[in-house]
């Protein structure tokens, strides 16, 4: 749904899909054989014939959309308010009771098709004579609609008969709204826009015709072994130790997951060694894995890429000195922290540092990331230092469920991470953590 | 700025003939054109005289297309749900409200978490923007923009800003401040200019750049410190409704979904739409990409929700029921990407396996629709918006 529709107060697009929708629902309800019993239902004295009550309606929604009585009565209601179903008793309160109230279908339906009608009237009036565009949206909403084709041109033929009992001179001016109303809000159909886009579209159609795709079987698997691998670390699934801060109002597993801690749970370890990117999104990963890499004398590498991101997501103004700098600390010939790049991807990039740009090191980034991911990352998820960090890690015991219930714990604040700002520094990253705080404003 | 609507928008000097006139803009292969209405006309009757008729390239847009279904199925040896047969079925759900927020007077239309997995922002259609800590319920942060349906908001990385952008046809940047005499609003900043309403936006890996998507067709990434428009991206031909950044390793893609139908897969750096995809029935109100970057989730007024597989380059999946009837107007994965949360315009959300394909629980609670459905960063939580006025926190 786009907002200009809802501000113009124009025919709800959007909802014609829902409104679909639930004309098969009453189509199916009103079926002869498999739909709601309808039988007699007693209004004071009056005996309303065709009459189904609350109660039935609810259970044929259960049986035929195998759901349960609560989403039963949510559908039930929606059906009521949108007028398709109405109460005998009580027509002002628009509510689905599941008793024995009785309610009926609406025979003449809320006004769903405006343009339907409009343009049938006017088929009617000037006997098929109707512009092109109008030729077109007619034979389109009559596919649409079909099932209810009837009913619109029965409509189109009652405000036709109506209108002709009117003042003339109203009459004119209600046609002349109207048909202003739907020249204004026809779809545009400019045939040199149209142009434009269907250039556009074939250009995007040449060039995924001709991308290289991967076996239906080869991905579906990897979305199962990604679900699987995450599985324990999936809060909402499987819960977290010790207990997830909203439901028990206790802030540990946060203190205990926080940037840096002395020493971290075992489920963040572990992740380390799912990617690489797991790795370094995670900075206390990323300090580790440059405590490794400097024992094997490779920390440039890590250093550079570092240097690299915070080239294409820093400022623009400052992309030239960032550039400059990292030409001297690690491009230019014996540069105190040298990377080892291919001498192909070394030319291009002192080609490209000419004239910097946001991207101009990124032909060197991948390639070094790439040497960081195939090479030094799995040897250090085989070295000590991570075999030990693993072994050291913290497995938080679950907190019990607390007896009393309504003994809810105090919620403690935290430090907001926009206190660590400090105004000239623009790339300032701020604290993030979460903690028990009880100077800084408790609230029971 | 960026511009795609039908109407002339611009008055200057044509670019063909040179004379001041109402201009009108259009894009044909990423070029601006901007001429007025009689070279236009020019142009378009050379360009279909040159042999080729509007007809002739509906017939060749229309082959091309046929041709990339058919090189789409060629791979497709299974479907999902198949493979997810030997997986586990989930047990039942049990999630609760365990925060109401209340304190917008409208309905509330977007929101967004704080890296610190309790802040978050939410705006609303009375033109309020608040910063809650969710957890203690405090309301720590409010800015009134002089505009109405604020209908994107973003929290920055560092968590020391927010954005936020709607019906003024910008998105503004404010610094957050803890200084209680501060004025917010004072400190705003207007970083993107569109020519029709902002309906998304997100910072990407810093604060230092904010991508958008906009009512005009457009979306465009800017560089927040200057303003300036680094990179515009054309191609949907209706409004663009939703986008999500890629959480890939090289972190240069991302994917919107408009009013057209379409959701598109974009490169970041050159601007081209690398990916289409166009099976929805209606309009894509929320695009979300499932936590491995692999594929994406989106949401219609259809009332289904589809899963798109960027690698085999196809729809895997629909997540629909008879009983479901309204639109969804939004979506977000749990952490494992195997739950997608989806919000409905008939007030609850629906809770799909996405591996398996079957609904897994409703949550009802919203008076309202529901407009926008995030699970924390760390996916202990998950936030919805809704036009009932409040935001609940489910856990």
């Amino acid at each position: 749904m786009t907002i200009n529709t809802l501000a113009k107060g124009a025919w709800h697009r959007e909802q014609m899909a829902s409104f679909r929708k639930m004309e098969k629902v009453i189509v199916a309800m009103q079926d002869p054989d498999m739909g709601v019993k309808m039988r007699n239902q007693r209004l004071l004295i009056t005996v309303i014939p065709h009459a189904m009550t609350g109660r039935d309606i609810i259970d044929w929604l259960i049986q035929k959309y195998n759901i349960c009585e609560e989403e039963a009565l949510h559908v039930g209601a929606m059906l009521v308010r949108y007028g398709y179903v109405y109460p005998l008793k009580e027509p002002r309160s628009l509510v689905l009771r599941p008793d024995e109230s009785p309610y009926r279908f609406q025979v003449s339906q809320p006004p769903l098709h405006p343009p339907a009608i409009y343009l049938a009237k006017k088929n009617i009036r000037k006997q098929g004579e109707l512009m092109e565009y109008e030729k077109e949206r007619y034979s389109v909403l009559h596919k649409r609609i079909n099932h209810t084709w009837d009913f619109v041109v029965m409509q189109a033929r009652e405000q036709l008969r109506a209108s002709k009992q009117r003042r003339k001179a109203d009459r004119i001016v209600l046609e002349c709204q109207e048909q202003a109303y739907w020249l204004i809000n026809r779809p545009p159909v400019r045939p040199l826009l149209l142009y434009s886009v269907v250039l556009d579209y074939i250009e995007t159609c040449r060039r995924a015709l001709g991308r290289n795709r991967v076996k239906s079987s080869i991905c579906l698997e990897g979305f199962v072994k990604y679900s699987e691998q995450y599985l324990n670390h999936d809060p909402i699934m499987q819960g977290c130790l010790p207990s997830n801060p909203w439901i028990s109002d206790d802030t540990a597993h946060w203190t205990m997951n926080a940037e840096v801690v002395p020493s971290p749970t075992r489920l963040r370890v572990e992740r380390w060694s799912f990617s690489f990117m797991e790795l370094l999104n995670d900075s206390m990963g990323r300090r580790e894995f440059m405590t490794y890499l400097e024992k094997e004398f490779s920390a440039e590498n890590l250093c550079f890429w570092q240097a690299c991101e915070d080239v294409r997501h820093g400022e623009n103004s400052r992309i030239i000195e960032k550039v400059e700098d990292i030409y001297k600390n690690f491009l230019a010939p014996g540069a105190a922290r040298w990377v080892n790049i291919d001498s192909k991807t070394m030319d291009k990039t002192l080609h490209g540092i000419r004239h910097p740009h946001r991207f101009v090191m990124d032909d060197a980034q991948m390639h070094i990331y790439f040497l960081m991911k195939k090479d030094s990352y799995p040897r250090y998820l085989k070295s000590d230092l991570y075999k030990n960090m693993l072994a050291k890690a913290v497995v938080p015991q679950e907190t019990k469920k607390s007896v009393f219930p309504f003994m809810r714990r105090q919620r403690h604040a935290s430090p907001s991470p926009a206190q660590a700002v400090a105004p000239e520094d623009g790339q300032a990253k701020g604290a993030g953590q979460a903690g028990t705080n009880s100077a800084a404003g408790s609230q029971a | 700025m960026c511009d795609q609507t039908f109407l002339a928008a611009t008055f200057g000097p044509c670019d063909s003939c040179g004379k001041a006139s109402p201009l009108m803009n259009i894009y044909i292969k990423n070029d601006a054109i901007n001429y007025c209405s009689f070279c236009m006309e020019v142009m378009a009757c050379q360009g279909l005289q040159s042999g080729e008729t509007l007809a002739s390239l509906k017939k060749e847009s229309d082959s091309l297309k046929k041709k990339l279904e058919e090189e789409r199925g060629k791979l497709n040896d299974i479907e999902l749900h198949q493979v997810a047969e030997k997986v586990e079925m989930l047990g039942a759900l049990s999630i609760k409200t365990k925060r109401l927020l209340k304190g917008h007077g409208n309905k509330v239309l977007c929101m967004d978490w704080c890296k610190d997995k309790r802040r978050l922002v939410s705006s609303s259609q009375d033109g309020k923007v608040i910063v809650w800590d969710a957890f203690t319920l405090n309301k720590e942060h409010g800015v009134t923009l002089p505009c109405t349906w604020v209908m994107a908001c973003a929290y920055a990385p560092s968590g020391c800003a927010v954005a936020c952008g709607g019906l003024d046809n910008k998105c503004s940047v404010f610094p957050l401040s803890l200084d209680k005499n501060e004025n917010l609003s004072a400190k705003k900043k207007a970083v993107a200019m569109h020519t029709n309403y902002v309906s998304g936006c997100t910072f990407t890996n810093s604060d230092m750049q904010l991508l958008t998507s906009s009512g005009d067709g457009t979306c465009a990434l800017w560089d927040v410190e200057s303003g300036q428009l680094l990179q515009s991206f054309h191609g949907h031909t209706a409004d663009v409704l939703s986008l999500d950044l890629a959480p890939s390793e090289t972190g240069n893609t991302f994917v919107s979904g408009g009013s057209d139908k379409k959701a598109n897969v974009w490169d970041m750096r050159s601007g081209q739409n690398i990916q289409s995809f166009e099976s929805h029935e209606s309009d894509i109100n929320c695009v979300k990409y499932y936590p491995s970057g692999d594929a994406f989730a989106s949401a219609s007024d259809d009332s289904t929700c589809r899963f798109y597989d960027l690698r085999a380059d196809r729809e895997v999946a629909v997540y629909q029921k008879d009983s479901v009837i309204f639109g969804a107007s939004t979506v977000d994965f749990s952490l494992s990407g195997r739950l997608l949360f989806a919000g409905y315009n008939d007030y609850t959300i629906n809770v799909w396996d996405v591996l398996k394909g079957t609904r897994v629980s409703v949550l009802f609670g919203h008076e309202n629709r529901v407009s926008r459905v995030r699970v924390s960063p760390d996916g202990t939580a998950l936030c919805s918006a809704s036009w009932d006025n409040t935001l609940r926190i489910w856990a």
